[in-house]
């Protein structure tokens, strides 16, 4: 078993009478990658907020391989990397020149810096525009630019507050698996928060979900599945080979069958095929 | 910790060279600059042509490069105490919230630096390019002086015009320090540009008109009524700047003041010596001074104190 890298304590944040996290007890393992998934507002942003010391909790604490976030803040944030939802870059400069302000403030110097920076540039292929103005970049490329200036400091820790906000499908998949690669090929630990469940499973060896500041489950998504939807009454979608209504029938006889639906955003699902790189018939 | 000093500059590097490059901060420099240009070019003319008239006996006709009027152009003293108020709100009002539109407070503050380094940074970059421009412009204006007339300053002449740029340093400090604050306390940079110069126009217009409103319903003689305007006008900033450079840049000026005919009986109509025109203003000096620190305070506490959000 791997030592655990984060974790928390009765963490809880308060504003006024509201609860934004309530007694949080989270415990991360070393190289996994964990998705916090739940919707907006359930407190995600607080406690990655409080795990980075940017934000003060209440009550209780979290710990960084041992260290207390609010206290030792800056030492946390030497190994942690942190991709905001909405990042920002200087739009008046260039990418490579962002990315070699945030290596400077991590203590290299300027050739050091420069040289780091169109590495981590060319790792999230943004190699061609390294010399334009941020402020011609497109949402995609800012996440991927965010990426890179995460990963500039060779972090341990990476905090990810729903990084695939206004990419589109591709880019997301894109962006999913530079993620999964970094984690798996240099035993980075990763954070990832995310309100889409499809995202999250992707990647993520476990997941917590949270809701209204607490978690309500913890486990693999086979767990999850297996903890939430035991009795519960489930949407399939299957697959079937020369559509007919004798086919229909035959899985309409099963036991656990209850209703039979058509499906009803067919453009919507050729679309997402569109994305994934399938062949779309162009009489549709 | 020898790594942070390190960091510290690197953000005081590219807040000075981010301020540089701004378009507001080359409009102000050329303002400043072309004005400034102007009134020393009249005033020059005026110095060459009626030198005798102007000096009048004593020793001090290289202050007046700064404090003589010509009528058509205002003052290198009076430009400064219009235009920097300017000049400091303009490097200002949106230091903090445009960070936080932009969203790249929340990246900076997520590399391991001391919170404050953000806020502390800022004010050091621009509060250094503040003196820098004042004395450089001061300097200007006295080589432009030298060359013009050919009379060297006396060393007292020199002390009280490096007093007086080191006080409008800190004049524009405090402009500096209030854009801080409400570039801290509103999201918007519009809303926060428009606070500070709404306070900077209260102190320069209307707050002379509300003192002497005030005085005169309150005082109950002449005497009181002068006593309370003087107080009650110097928590202006504009008025403790304006009453601070006139006395140190005409030694002639005695009091604050009236003074009574038992006070003059005897006294010999001479010119102040810089220590005891500097005696005159101390307070000034601590007041303007603290007004700044406790602006700078303020938006200190309160930046530490918000909370980050992307």
């Amino acid at each position: 078993m791997a030592e655990t890298i984060i974790s928390t304590r009765e963490l809880t944040k308060k504003y006024g009478d509201l609860k934004a996290v309530n007694g949080l007890d989270l415990n991360i393992k070393k190289g996994e990658i964990y998705g916090l998934l739940g919707p907006n507002g359930a407190g995600k942003t607080t406690t990655i907020l409080m795990l980075l010391g940017l934000t003060e909790p209440s009550s209780g604490s979290a710990e960084i391989k041992g260290l207390n976030t609010t206290r030792d803040s800056i030492e946390v944030k030497k190994f942690t990397g942190y991709l905001p939802d909405q990042v920002g870059f200087y739009n008046d400069s260039s990418g490579k020149e962002n990315l070699i302000y945030t290596a400077k403030l991590n203590g290299l110097d300027a050739a050091a810096a420069a040289q780091k920076a169109e590495k981590m540039i060319k790792m999230v292929g943004l190699d061609k525009v390294m010399n334009d103005k941020v402020a011609t970049y497109s949402k995609g490329m800012r996440q991927r630019l965010g990426l890179a200036d995460v990963l500039i400091k060779d972090p341990e820790i990476i905090i990810l507050d729903e990084p695939t906000i206004g990419i589109d499908p591709t880019g997301i998949n894109e962006f999913l698996d530079l993620i999964y690669r970094l984690s798996k090929e240099n035993g980075i630990t990763v954070l990832l928060s995310s309100h889409l469940l499809n995202q999250v499973q992707k990647i993520c060896d476990r997941v917590g979900i949270f809701v209204k500041g607490e978690l309500l489950a913890e486990g693999s998504i086979k767990d999850l599945a297996e903890q939430l939807l035991e009795e519960k009454e489930i949407n399939l979608n299957v697959k079937i080979k020369d559509y007919s209504e004798q086919a229909v029938e035959k899985i309409a006889e099963l036991d656990e069958v209850l209703e039979i639906k058509e499906q009803e955003n067919l453009l919507d699902e050729i679309y997402q095929n569109y994305f994934k790189g399938g062949e779309v018939d162009a009489r549709l | 910790m020898p790594g942070y000093n390190n960091s510290f500059r690197v953000m005081v590097n590219k807040e000075i060279s981010d301020h540089v490059k701004s378009w507001k901060f080359i409009i102000i420099v050329a303002l400043i600059l072309l004005t400034t240009f102007a009134s020393i070019y009249s005033i020059l003319n005026l110095i060459k042509n009626n030198a005798g008239a102007i000096n009048q006996g004593n020793n001090f006709l290289f202050l007046k490069l700064f404090t003589a009027t010509t009528g058509s152009m205002p003052n290198f003293m009076t430009l400064i105490s219009f235009l920097g108020p300017i000049l400091g709100i303009a490097l200002g009002f949106d230091l903090v919230n445009s960070e936080q539109n932009k969203g790249t407070i929340s990246r900076v503050l997520a590399q391991p630096i001391p919170r404050d380094y953000f806020i502390t940074s800022k004010f050091v970059a621009a509060i250094s390019l503040v003196f820098l421009l004042i004395f450089s412009i001061g300097f200007l204006v006295m080589g432009a002086g030298l060359i013009s007339i050919g009379l060297p300053p006396t060393l007292g002449e020199f002390l009280r015009i490096f007093i007086f740029l080191f006080l409008s340093g800190v004049y524009i400090a405090f402009w500096l320090n209030l854009g801080i604050l409400f570039s801290i306390i509103f999201k918007q940079s519009a809303t926060s540009a428009l606070a500070s110069l709404a306070v900077w126009l209260f102190f320069t217009v209307f707050y002379s008109m509300l003192v002497n409103i005030t005085a005169r319903a309150i005082a109950a003689n002449p005497f009181a009524l002068r006593s309370l305007t003087a107080a009650l006008s110097r928590l202006s900033p504009n008025y403790l700047y304006n009453e601070l450079t006139t006395i140190l840049l005409t030694p002639s000026i005695r009091s604050l003041g009236g003074l009574s005919f038992e006070q003059l009986q005897g006294a010999i109509p001479s010119t102040l010596s810089l220590d005891q025109s500097l005696i005159l203003v101390w307070p000034h000096f601590t007041a303007l001074i603290a007004a700044s620190l406790i602006c700078f305070a303020v938006s200190y506490l309160s930046f530490m104190r918000k909370e980050v959000r992307a």
